[in-house]
C-alpha cells in the first residue's frame, strides 16, 4: 500500500472525500452541508480510480435486454458501492440505461445519509401472529428444512392411483424465479425436483410461457430469434403487443437505428405511448384483436400474392399435404369433443408418402395443400371484417399492411418485437403463431433485421425457463415425465421424432443422449435406469400451471409453499383469489430483496392477522451487483456478472440459501429417513459446491457437463479423439446416450468448456473482435456466448438459398466459401454444404410450419374474443370465445356486461418494473412515477365526468382498486361492430405496502382464465367499470 | 479560451425514458423527491434544487396527428451566462475555462436568489431553502475534465444526447438537421450560437415546453426581451439590462 492509497483509504472512511479538484481553475474546497448540490463534495472522479475502488462488470437486473454496467466498490471503509454505471464497452448499451437501468445504485445501496430499505435480516411470522420476529440463519433453515420434510413425507406418493411409479410430492408447491442466476435456478430446480415436486412454476409461466410453444411450434425453438443489435439490420420493424421504448427501453437504439437508416418504424397498440411518438407509423387496436389485425394482414399477403415463394416452397410447410381428417367449420376444427374441451389433434395430421415422408405439391396448387387451406382460411379476414373487430381505421390498416408486406422481397428484412400484448390472451400463443407465419411467408425468419423478437421482460427469464424452473419441462425443454412413460426406454422413445426426409437433420433426435446426461447431472452415482425412476411424474395431461396452482392452493392441496425470488399477491391474475390461497397453506418460504406484499400477505388489505394461520419464513437475498453468476438476456446471450460489493447486511445469494437448505433437508433424511430418501440424498450437490456452499462456477460447469468416463468421440473428418474423464464436454454433439457424460442443460453445453474459467467460461468473454462481415451485421461473436453454439441469428440457414448465396447480399450473415468449403459470419444452423439439408432442423420435417398440428387450439390461429369482452358475438364465426381456454369453475366473467362496459388492459412503465418491489423502493424511480394512475379518452372522461388528475375507482366482480386519472388524448374510443367502446389502461407495478400512497395491484381486476397451450393469464384484455372516486 | 464543450440534443430521437434524469442523481448522488401523480407522466413536475435535469413531456394533437414531445431539460450552459452577471461575488458563479461550463459554487448562497433565477432566459436555477446554495446541471464538469462524458449523455441510449467540442457538435448539429428536415420539415436548432446546449426540436420550439427557446419576459424591470435582445444586451454592463 503506497502512501497515496492509505490517504485515500482514511477519506473513505468518512465517505466525504475532500482531496482539492486539480485543474479546475477555481476552488473546490467541500461544500459541507449543502448535500445535493451540483457541485461536488465529494471527488467523484478519483473514487473511480483503482487505488480507491474495486471494479466489476455486471448486467442489469431488470429487463432482458442484457445492458451492461460498471460497478465500482469502495477497496476500504464502508466497502460498499459508490458509483453504477453504463459499461461504455458494452455492445448492446454502449454505456446507455434506461430510469431502470441507472438506478441500480439505489436498488444496492439505498440513497446515501439514509437507511437502505433492503431487507437485511431473516424474519419469521408465527401462525396467526400479528409482527415479524428477527431469527437467525440456522433457526430458520433448520425450521423450514423440518417444515419440507414433515409436508414431503406427509403427502409423498411413490405411485399412483394405477399402481405406476411416479415418485412425486404434491403437497408442497414452488414459484420462482427469474430474478436468479442460471446456476441459482438450475440448483433449485434440482433440489426441487429431489424432493418430487411437480408444481414448479415461475415468472415465465405468466410473461411469455405462450411464446414458447408458437415459436417451437413454427420454428422448433421457443426463443427470441434475432438479438438486440441486429434490429439495426431491418428495413420495417413492427412492434405490436409490445411497447418497447418504455419497457425495453435500450433496444431503441437499434430501433432507432434501423430507423436511420431508412427503415420503417411501426407501432401497433391501444394507447398512443412514447413508442407510438417515435414511430413512422401508428394504428390503433382494441386489447385482445391481434390475430383479426393480422390474419388480415396474411390474407393481404396472399391476394396480393407478395410472399416470397422460392422461401416459402423451400423452407416452410406450405407443400405439405393435410389429411382429409382435417376441416374447420364456424370457428371449430376437426376432432373438439365437448365432454372435455379438447382437441383431438390426430385429425390435422400430414399425409405420407410410400417412404414416410411428408406429400408435398410444390405447385402449391393442390386444395388439401397447407398453402391452398392457409389461403381459404384467411380468406374471411377482410379489411371490412378486421376494422369492424379491431377499430383500427381503415386507412392506417392498410398503411401498415403495405408497409410491412414490402419485406416479403428477398433482400428487405421485417422484424417484429414483440412482448406481453401479444403473451398474456386466452389466444396467446396463436398471436404469436400468427405473426411466425406473416414472417414464414414473407422470408423473414432466419435473416439479418427479421426473426420474431419476443422481448424477454426478466433478466433471467431466458435462462430461468432454460434451467426448467417450470412444471412441464426440464432443463434444455425435455418435457417432464408422465405416469406413461414408465421406464426410461418409453420416455426416450417419446422424445425421439422420426422423420423419413432424408434433408431433415431432425435434429430433436439426438434428445436420448441430453436425457442421459441430464439425469446423469442429476444422479452422477445412479444407473441411469434409477435415476429416471427418481424424477417425479405427472399424470398424463395434468396441469399444473400457475392458475392450476393457486386454484389447487386455495382448495387446501398444499401445506407448503415457496416463493422464491416473486411477488404473486401483485403478479398473479385475479389478486384477491392469490392472496386468499397462501391463507390456506400451513407454512410459508419467501425469499427476497425487501419486504413484499407476498410477505406481508396476511396483514395486507382484508386481511385479519389472527386468523391467518400461515407461518411465514421472510429470508433476505442479496441484489444480482453483490453475487457471481450467469444471465441470459432476450437474445440467449449468456454473460457473467461478478460480485461488486459483500451482500449487505445478513444477505445472502440465493444459490448459497438453496444449498444450504438442500444440505438441512438431505442431513434429517440421513437422520431419519422418511418417504424415499434416494432422489433427496442421491441428488448431485457435490457438483455445485464444496458440500457447504454454493459455487456458481462448479455448478456453471455441470450446467454445460462433462466427461464421467474417458470417451472416445468421432470426429468430421473421421479421426478419433478421446475425451478424458473430468474434462469439459465442448458441444452438446458430443453428449452421450450411456451416461458418460452429465449436462445439467444440453443447449449450454459449449459454454463452459475447460475448468480454468478463464479460459473455458465463455459467458465471461468480452472481446468485440469480428470480421468486417460480422461487423456490418452488429454480430460479435467473442462477446459473452449465445446458446445454441454461439449462434447469434437462429434458422440463419434460411437467409441463403440452396447454392448458399445470400437473399439479401447487402447485409448477409451467412455466405458459403466454396473453397473452404465452410461457413462464414455467424456460425451456420445445422452442418452439411448449401442446399444439403432443410433450415429448421428443430423441426421434425426441417421445415417452418405455416400449418402447426402441434398446439391445443387449432393448427391455424383464429380469432376468438378474450373471455371477457364488449361484445356478445364476432363477425369472424359463431364462436365467440376459444373452445379451448383454461377456466375455472363457478367463476364468472364478463361479456358484453352493462356493469362493466369498459376494456381494460395492464401494461409496463419505463419506470417500474414487474410487481413493482425492485422498483417501487427506490426514490429515483418512485419520483418519477410515484402513484397508481389509469389512462383514459378525453371522451370517456367527459362521459364519466372524471377530470385529468382525479382520484378514479376501477372495478369489475373481482376487485376493486383507486387510481390517479391520465385524462388523454394518446386514448380514443373505438368503433367496434357500429357500436363505441371505451378502452382504458392502468400500470400493474404497484402494490399496498410501498408507499404507501401507492395504490394496489393491477391484478385485483385481472381474471383466472388462461390460455389452452400454456394456461398463461389473459391480463392484456378484460371489463372493467371506471367511475370517480 | 478554446471554443470549449457542447450538448447537441436532438429531440427527434429522444423517448423519454429517463435514464438521463436518474443517471443524473445517481452520479450526483442527489436524492429523490416527494412527488404525487398529478395526470401526467412528467415528474418531478420541474426542476428542484435536487433536480437538476427534467424530462418535460407535453401531448399535442394536430391535423389529426398525435403527438408527444419529449424534452430532457438542463442548464444551457450559455456562452455569455446572463446569471453570471446577476452576482456580485465573482467566485459564486464561475466559467469553466477549458469546458465552458457554467458552475455554481456554495457561494451562491450569498447572492440574490430572485436576481439569478430571474434573469435565466430558460427558467433554470433553484435554490436550497435552508443553505441558500443555489444549484444547477454543471455539465458533470468533474467528469468531463476526467475525460468522460456528462452521466446524462453517457446514459443516453438514442442518440438524443451527444457531446463534444463546441465546433464538433456544431458540425454534428447541422448535419442532424439536415437529416431531420427530410422527415420534420419545421426541424430547427434552438439558439445554437448562444448556448452550449443546443436543442434539435423536430417541429416548433413552443410544442415542446415553455422555456425550450430563450425568454427573458420575467426579467424585472422591462417586459418583453426576445432572446436576440437579451444577449445583445448582455454585452453591456448589467445595470444598462436591468435599468
Amino acid at each position: 500500500m503506497t502512501l497515496t492509497r492509505r490517504g485515500f483509504i482514511k477519506l473513505s472512511a468518512t465517505a466525504a472525500l475532500t482531496t482539492a479538484f486539480s485543474g479546475l481553475g477555481f476552488a473546490a474546497k467541500p461544500t459541507k452541508g449543502t448535500p445535493g448540490a451540483a457541485s461536488p463534495a465529494v471527488d467523484r472522479i478519483a473514487q473511480l480510480k483503482p487505488e480507491w475502488s474495486k471494479q466489476t462488470t455486471t448486467n442489469c437486473c431488470y429487463c432482458a435486454v442484457g445492458c451492461g454496467l460498471i460497478v465500482n466498490t469502495a477497496l476500504s471503509g464502508t466497502k460498499r458501492a459508490l458509483n453504477i454505471e453504463g459499461d461504455p464497452d458494452h455492445p448492446i448499451n454502449e454505456g446507455a440505461l434506461c430510469a431502470k437501468g441507472a438506478s441500480l445504485y439505489q436498488l444496492t445501496e439505498g440513497t446515501p445519509g439514509m437507511p437502505n430499505p433492503r431487507l437485511q435480516k431473516v424474519m419469521y411470522r408465527k401462525p396467526y401472529g400479528t409482527k415479524w420476529e428477527e431469527k437467525s440463519w440456522d433457526w430458520a433453515l433448520e425450521q423450514i428444512a423440518k417444515r419440507v420434510k414433515k409436508s414431503r413425507d406427509a403427502s409423498f406418493q411413490e405411485k399412483n392411483a394405477a399402481g405406476v411409479t411416479v415418485n412425486r410430492c404434491e403437497g408442497i408447491a414452488s414459484v420462482g424465479s427469474a430474478a436468479m442466476d442460471n446456476e441459482e435456478c438450475w440448483a433449485y430446480q434440482a433440489f426441487l425436483r429431489s424432493i418430487g415436486l411437480t408444481y414448479i412454476e415461475h415468472q415465465a409461466r405468466i410473461c411469455h410461457s405462450s411464446t414458447v410453444p408458437a415459436l417451437a411450434e413454427s420454428f422448433g425453438r421457443g426463443a427470441m430469434t434475432n438479438h438486440w443489435i441486429d434490429i439495426k439490420n431491418s428495413d420495417c420493424v413492427l412492434i405490436m403487443g409490445s411497447n418497447c421504448a418504455e419497457t425495453h427501453p435500450i433496444s431503441f437504439k437499434w430501433v432507432t437505428k434501423a430507423q436511420e437508416a431508412g427503415g420503417t418504424v411501426i407501432h401497433v397498440d391501444p394507447r398512443f405511448t412514447r413508442t407510438s411518438a417515435k414511430s413512422n407509423i401508428y394504428a390503433p387496436l382494441r386489447s385482445g384483436t391481434d390475430i383479426a389485425f393480422l390474419g388480415g394482414m396474411i390474407n393481404h399477403i396472399l391476394e396480393n400474392n407478395l410472399i416470397f415463394k422460392e422461401y416459402v416452397v423451400n423452407y416452410t410447410n406450405a407443400s405439405f399435404i393435410v389429411g382429409k381428417d382435417f376441416d374447420f367449420k364456424d370457428g371449430m376444427f376437426s376432432g373438439f369433443d365437448e365432454a372435455t374441451s379438447k382437441y383431438d389433434k390426430s385429425k390435422w395430421a400430414f399425409e405420407y408418402d410410400a417412404s414416410g415422408a411428408p406429400k408435398r405439391d410444390n405447385t402449391l396448387a393442390d386444395p388439401r395443400c397447407v398453402y391452398q387451406l392457409l389461403k381459404k382460411h384467411f380468406s374471411r379476414y377482410t379489411v371490412k371484417n378486421v376494422t369492424e373487430t379491431t377499430g383500427t381505421p381503415e386507412d392506417k390498416l392498410l398503411a401498415v399492411y403495405k408497409a410491412y408486406c414490402a419485406t416479403g422481397k428477398p433482400d428487405k428484412s421485417g422484424t417484429v418485437m414483440y412482448a406481453m400484448g401479444w403473451t398474456q390472451h386466452t389466444v396467446g400463443v396463436q398471436n404469436i403463431r400468427t405473426m411466425a407465419m406473416v414472417q414464414l411467408l414473407l422470408g423473414n425468419i432466419g435473416v439479418a433485421g427479421g426473426g420474431v423478437n419476443a422481448l424477454r421482460g426478466e433478466s433471467n427469464v431466458q435462462g430461468s425457463t432454460d434451467q426448467g424452473l417450470l412444471y412441464h419441462i426440464l432443463p434444455g425443454y425435455l418435457p417432464t415425465p408422465t405416469a406413461k412413460e414408465k421406464s426410461l426406454d418409453e420416455y426416450l422413445k417419446l422424445i425421439t421424432p422420426v422423420s423419413k426426409d432424408p434433408k431433415s437433420l431432425n435434429w430433436k433426435k439426438n434428445q436420448p443422449k441430453y436425457m442421459a446426461s441430464l439425469l446423469k447431472s442429476f444422479y452422477k452415482d445412479a444407473e441411469l435406469s434409477q435415476a429416471y425412476d427418481w424424477m417425479p411424474k405427472l399424470e398424463v395431461g395434468q396441469n399444473n400451471s400457475w392458475l392450476v396452482l393457486f386454484d389447487k392452493m386455495l382448495a387446501g392441496q398444499f401445506t407448503g409453499f415457496f416463493a422464491w425470488g416473486m411477488n404473486p399477491a401483485v403478479s398473479g391474475a385475479n389478486s384477491n383469489k392469490t392472496r386468499e390461497a397462501m391463507t390456506k397453506v400451513d407454512w410459508m418460504v419467501t425469499v427476497n430483496i425487501y419486504d413484499s406484499e407476498t410477505s406481508s400477505f396476511w396483514k395486507g388489505p382484508g386481511m385479519d392477522p389472527k386468523k391467518v394461520k400461515t407461518e411465514v419464513f421472510m429470508l433476505p437475498c442479496s441484489v444480482s451487483t453483490e453475487k457471481e453468476g450467469s444471465i441470459t438476456n432476450s437474445g440467449r446471450w449468456m454473460q457473467w456478472r461478478y460480485e461488486g460489493p459483500k451482500p449487505l447486511g445478513e444477505s445472502k445469494p440465493d444459490g448459497e440459501i438453496i444449498y444450504e437448505l438442500a444440505n438441512k433437508v438431505r442431513e434429517l433424511y440421513q437422520k431419519e429417513g422418511g418417504a424415499l430418501p434416494g432422489p433427496v440424498l442421491g441428488m448431485n450437490w457435490s457438483d455445485m459446491g464444496d458440500g457447504h456452499a454454493f459455487d456458481a462456477h462448479k455448478t456453471a460447469r455441470l450446467i454445460n457437463g462433462t466427461y464421467l468416463k474417458d470417451v472416445e468421440v468421432k470426429q468430421p473428418d473421421g479421426s478419433v479423439k478421446v475425451f478424458k474423464k473430468g474434462s469439459q464436454v465442448q458441444s452438446f454433439a458430443d453428449l452421450q446416450a450411456d451416461g458418460s457424460t452429465t449436462s445439467g442443460c444440453w443447449v449450454y453445453a459449449g459454454s463452459y468448456v475447460d475448468p480454468d474459467p478463464k479460459k473455458g467460461n465463455r459467458a465471461m468473454r468480452r472481446s468485440k473482435e469480428q470480421t468486417p462481415a460480422q461487423a456490418a451485421v452488429g454480430l460479435y461473436p467473442n462477446w459473452s456466448w449465445a446458446w445454441p453454439v454461439n449462434r447469434r441469428v437462429v434458422y440463419n440457414r434460411a437467409s441463403v438459398d440452396l447454392t448458399g448465396k445470400p437473399y439479401a447480399p447487402q447485409k448477409p450473415i451467412l455466405a458459403w466459401d466454396a473453397t473452404g468449403k465452410k461457413w462464414d459470419i455467424d456460425v451456420v444452423d445445422g452442418g452439411g454444404a448449401p442446399g444439403a439439408i432443410h433450415p429448421f432442423i428443430m423441426q421434425t420435417h426441417g421445415m417452418g410450419a405455416l400449418f402447426g398440428p402441434g398446439l391445443n387450439d387449432g393448427p391455424f390461429p383464429e380469432h376468438y374474443e378474450p373471455q371477457e369482452c364488449p361484445v356478445s358475438s364476432h363477425v369472424f364465426s359463431k364462436t365467440l370465445h376459444s373452445p379451448t381456454a383454461l377456466t375455472f369453475k363457478g367463476e364468472k366473467h364478463s361479456v358484453c356486461d352493462p356493469r362493466y362496459p369498459i376494456v381494460c388492459t395492464s401494461y409496463r412503465v419505463t419506470e417500474h418494473w414487474q410487481t413493482g418491489l425492485m422498483t417501487r423502493y427506490q426514490p429515483w424511480l418512485l419520483e418519477a412515477q410515484p402513484q397508481m394512475f389509469c389512462e383514459m379518452s378525453e371522451e370517456l372522461g367527459k362521459m364519466r365526468g372524471i377530470k385529468n388528475g382525479e382520484k378514479v375507482i376501477l372495478e369489475n366482480g373481482r376487485g376493486k382498486l383507486w387510481a390517479v386519472a391520465i385524462v388523454t388524448k394518446r386514448f380514443k374510443p373505438m368503433l367496434i361492430q357500429g357500436n363505441v367502446v371505451h378502452q382504458v389502461g392502468i400500470p400493474w407495478h404497484f402494490g399496498w405496502m410501498q408507499p404507501k400512497d401507492g395504490g394496489d395491484a393491477a391484478n385485483l381486476l385481472t381474471p383466472s382464465v388462461g390460455d389452452p397451450n400454456t394456461g398463461i393469464p389473459e391480463t392484456k384484455a378484460f371489463m372493467v367499470n371506471v367511475r370517480k372516486a | 479560451m478554446s471554443n470549449g464543450k457542447s450538448f447537441l440534443v436532438d429531440l427527434t430521437k429522444c423517448t423519454a425514458c429517463r435514464g438521463c434524469q436518474v443517471a443524473c442523481k445517481q452520479w450526483k448522488k442527489m436524492p429523490g423527491e416527494k412527488t404525487k401523480n398529478t395526470g401526467s407522466y412528467q415528474n418531478p413536475p420541474d426542476f428542484s434544487f435536487t433536480t437538476l435535469r427534467v424530462v418535460r413531456f407535453s401531448e399535442k394533437e394536430m391535423d389529426g396527428q398525435m403527438k408527444w414531445f419529449f424534452t430532457p431539460d438542463q442548464c444551457r450552459h450559455c456562452l455569455d451566462a446572463p446569471c453570471k452577471t446577476a452576482t456580485n461575488d465573482p467566485d459564486a458563479i464561475l466559467i469553466d475555462e477549458q469546458t465552458g461550463a457554467v458552475v455554481y459554487t456554495a457561494k451562491t448562497a450569498k447572492e440574490d436568489f430572485e436576481t439569478v433565477r430571474g434573469i435565466c432566459p430558460y427558467d433554470v436555477p433553484r435554490q436550497d431553502k435552508k443553505s441558500k446554495v443555489i444549484s444547477k446541471c454543471d455539465m458533470c464538469n468533474d467528469r468531463v475534465k476526467a475525460g468522460k462524458r456528462p452521466a446524462c449523455v453517457t446514459s443516453c441510449p438514442t442518440g438524443t444526447m451527444n457531446f463534444g467540442d463546441r465546433d464538433e457538435m456544431l458540425k454534428l448539429a447541422a448535419k442532424r438537421l439536415a437529416e431531420a428536415k427530410k422527415r420534420f420539415p419545421k426541424a430547427q436548432l434552438i439558439d445554437a450560437d448562444s448556448v452550449r446546449v443546443i436543442f434539435l426540436t423536430a417541429d416548433e420550439p413552443n410544442l415542446y415546453a415553455k422555456n425550450l427557446v430563450a425568454d427573458a419576459s420575467a426579467l424585472p424591470g422591462r417586459e418583453g426581451y426576445t432572446r436576440q435582445e437579451l444577449f445583445a444586451a448582455l454585452r453591456k454592463p448589467m445595470r444598462n439590462i436591468l435599468g
